[in-house]
């Protein structure tokens, strides 16, 4: 049909954060063995029981398989060829931002997010990481006022290690995975938030991940503590240049609520997704979680995946405390040769726990999304309810949509309500709208915004314009 | 009184059209002109090429002109957008309007209407004036303003989607209307509301094509010229006494038509 190529064209992707900053780079040798992790630890100088979980987690991994449940097909990655830690050349010790290279300031500037006292973003503070370490942090000096520690895990390492030794892999252990277990052994920068008792964050926390360097990895790891009564919300957004190879990135984001709290955690995902004939893009593996361990605490996650040549990824909920809530709300969008399996976990634990997952997820071009859920009742989660919306929408005729969802429930007092659909923006839709005046990429659009409402409706003011623009931009196919 | 609107020029002008879809010719040689204050119907047999004509007026991309040619205003259309041809003043009331989802009704005919208004140099409406002007067009079809929060025509009944099909076009002003069976699926209440709504949005500087199976509906609009369609073809054109002969003797009564030409 004449409207197919249209579509196509529609969809077609520009990645306006292909560049690559040309900045001096201190890398270490490519491989992984016993010696390059004493070497990061070396590098971080990290106290003694960090470089032990690194070890530990690193014989683990190599007991484990690289799992391949996920309906993916990707070329087997060399752990071997990859750089495992890498950054830019700076001054041993900064204690300002004028002491940054310009030249990291400029590229934090070109991807929107300012960094310097004079133009940085008002009402968000930032933790910059570029490539294996974080850059700088924002606003640090207003949040401490509150008794908010904002800053990169490193730096938490050395000055909050206490916290870091009490929490670090308790809620994602590094034997939890294949990917988990590997980030534990080399995670190298990341960022880290710890609210104390009854504090509302004053503002909203992000930080930014910038994968710059084609040959190494990024293993970022964030850990956010909210303690009783405590409340933030924390928006993450990455991008990377376009390289004809993949880079693989292995996240681990752990989150903590004790009674009462609440952590909304919310990601824009753009990392670069490949070519149209899917060269390249960022292998994106990732394990989220959340645990709900204190009463009445909830945790949200809100996500729009739109990067990426390979997106893994589960942000999930452990639900501990008796009435915790755990949502997860996910817009995916893959076009090109793109592949996503992503969805969540919501295990209850704890009595009247409650759960709500929305995902929707679009395809478009050749791609491939899949929504892969669990929701689990155990046995002691009594009047405990979730319920689940998974919405799929095709665009054109070559893209695929899968819904795994898993429902195991231990719990005959509870309740699990299960929706799904499949959609396609069809010729005659597109017919009918253009046929009332509105063109045909405005057509597409309203139709994809639509779609998406449900999850826009909960992503916070700053990211909800964002994500909107992002999804507008990868479907109008202006040239950014 | 035929001579008195021919003395402006014609609003839209079919001339010798033939198209086809996948390679089967729909239509084959249709003229069809329609001067400002007219009102025609095109009646004929499922399949006869009734739908695919209003469809190509309106620009569907799944057909193909094969020859002849288009003209609204006197300007040749073949090759403009749908979009362009509805900015411009040309109305689709659809058969089976499209439901889509999340897409709220409201939103819909602001961005639909501007885009009109738009092309009319008109200056755009926002939120607020907007559902003012709409409030009003709501009364001619006897709308609840709960439509309004509902996602485009999802959930609508068959009457339900037709009102908003006029709400449209009572938004678009267009210079003219093609109504494919607009009555089709309507009780007696509705099809007078429908109806009534056509005839006061319409005046002496708009065209309106109904395509119907129905007298009942020219009953109350009353069609200047009948035409009867068959094969891709008009092959029969009369007054509106024409249609009530149509009624009483059925489809069958013109297959006659064509073995005489």
């Amino acid at each position: 049909m004449v409207n197919e190529n249209l579509v196509k064209d529609v969809v077609k992707e520009p990645y306006k954060y292909g560049f690559v900053t040309d900045i001096e780079t201190e890398k270490i040798e490519k491989g992984l063995n016993e010696d390059i992790i004493k070497l990061i630890s070396q590098k971080k100088e990290e106290p003694r029981f960090l470089l032990d979980f690194r070890l530990k987690a690193f014989k683990k991994w190599q007991k484990m398989k690289e799992p391949d449940w996920a309906a993916l097909g990707y070329k087997k990655i060399d752990y071997q060829d990859i750089i495992y830690y890498s950054a830019p050349k700076q001054k041993e010790k900064i204690s300002s931002l004028d002491e940054v290279d310009p030249k990291l300031l400029e590229t934090f500037d070109k991807l929107g997010i300012p960094l310097t006292e004079q133009k940085k973003l008002t009402n968000v503070a930032v933790d910059a990481v570029f490539d294996s370490v974080s850059i700088a942090t924002t606003f640090r000096e207003e949040l401490a006022e509150h008794g908010v520690i904002f800053c990169s895990i490193s730096e938490a390492v050395k000055n909050h290690a206490d916290l870091i030794e009490k929490y670090l892999g308790t809620v994602v252990p590094a034997s939890d995975n294949y990917f988990a277990a590997l980030n534990s052994a080399v995670f190298s920068d990341g960022s880290f938030v710890y609210i104390p008792k009854g504090v509302t964050c004053p503002m909203d926390l992000s930080s930014y991940f910038r994968i710059n360097s084609g040959d190494s990895g990024q293993f970022e790891r964030t850990l956010i503590i909210a303690e009783e009564s405590s409340s933030v919300s924390y928006l993450e957004g990455c991008t990377a240049p376009m390289f004809d190879t993949n880079t693989l990135h292995a996240a681990v984001v752990e989150l903590i609520a004790l009674d009462d709290a609440s952590i909304k955690y919310s990601t824009v995902q753009n990392w670069y997704a490949g070519d149209e004939e899917g060269i390249g893009g960022i292998f994106n593996f990732v394990t989220k979680r959340g645990k709900c361990l204190g009463k009445r605490s909830k945790i949200s996650w809100s996500q729009v995946e739109t990067g990426s040549a390979i997106t893994w990824k589960y942000p999930s909920c452990l639900l501990l405390g008796e009435e915790s809530v755990g949502e997860f709300y996910s817009v995916a969008l893959t076009n090109n040769l793109q592949q996503a399996d992503t969805g969540t976990k919501m295990i209850h634990i704890g009595p009247k726990t409650k759960s709500t997952i929305v995902s929707k997820g679009i395809s478009a071009g050749n791609s491939k999304n899949s929504y892969r859920g669990l929701v689990k009742i155990g046995t002691k989660a009594a009047g405990s309810r979730n319920y689940s919306q998974c919405d799929s929408m095709l665009i054109g005729d070559q893209a695929s949509a899968n819904t795994f969802p898993y429902i195991k429930s231990q719990q005959p007092n509870s309740e699990i309500e299960h929706e799904a659909s499949t959609c396609r923006i069809s010729e005659d839709q597109l017919f009918y709208l253009q046929s009332r005046g509105i063109e045909f990429e405005e057509a597409v659009s309203m139709m994809v915004s639509g779609f998406c409402r449900d999850v826009f409706n909960q992503l916070p003011m700053e990211f909800a314009a964002e994500a909107d623009k992002l999804l507008a931009l990868k479907l109008e196919g202006s040239v950014g | 009184m035929q001579s008195k609107m021919k003395e402006s020029d014609p609003i839209l002008e079919v001339e010798n059209l033939s198209a086809s879809t996948d390679n089967l010719p729909i239509l084959k040689g249709v003229s069809l002109t329609v001067y400002p204050g007219e009102v025609h119907a095109i009646m004929g047999r499922n399949g006869c090429g009734k739908s695919t004509l209003s469809k190509i007026i309106a620009g569907h991309p799944s057909y193909i002109i094969t020859n002849g040619e288009i003209k609204f205003l006197g300007e040749n259309i073949n090759s403009l957008e749908p979009e362009e041809r509805s900015q411009s003043g040309i109305f689709l009331g659809f058969q089976y309007p499209i439901e889509i989802p999340g897409v709220s009704n409201l939103e819909f005919l602001r961005v639909s209407t501007n885009a009109r208004r738009k092309f009319l140099n008109k200056e755009e409406l926002d939120t607020f004036d907007f559902e003012e002007l709409v409030k009003e067009k709501l009364e001619i079809v006897k709308m609840d303003q709960a439509f309004l929060s509902r996602s485009v025509n999802q959930g609508f009944s068959g009457g339900e989607k037709k009102r908003n099909e006029i709400l449209q076009m009572a938004l678009l002003e267009p210079k003219i209307a093609i109504l494919d069976e607009t009555d089709s699926g309507l009780d007696i209440d509705a099809l007078r509301i429908v109806a009534s709504g056509i005839k006061r949005i319409s005046n002496s500087q708009t065209g309106i094509i109904l395509i119907t199976h129905y007298q009942r509906l020219l009953d109350e609009i009353k069609p200047n010229y009948v035409h009867v369609m068959s094969d891709g073809q008009i092959i029969k054109t009369g007054e509106s006494d024409l249609a009530l002969e149509l009624e009483k003797k059925g489809y069958e009564w013109t297959d006659n038509f064509i073995k005489e030409t």
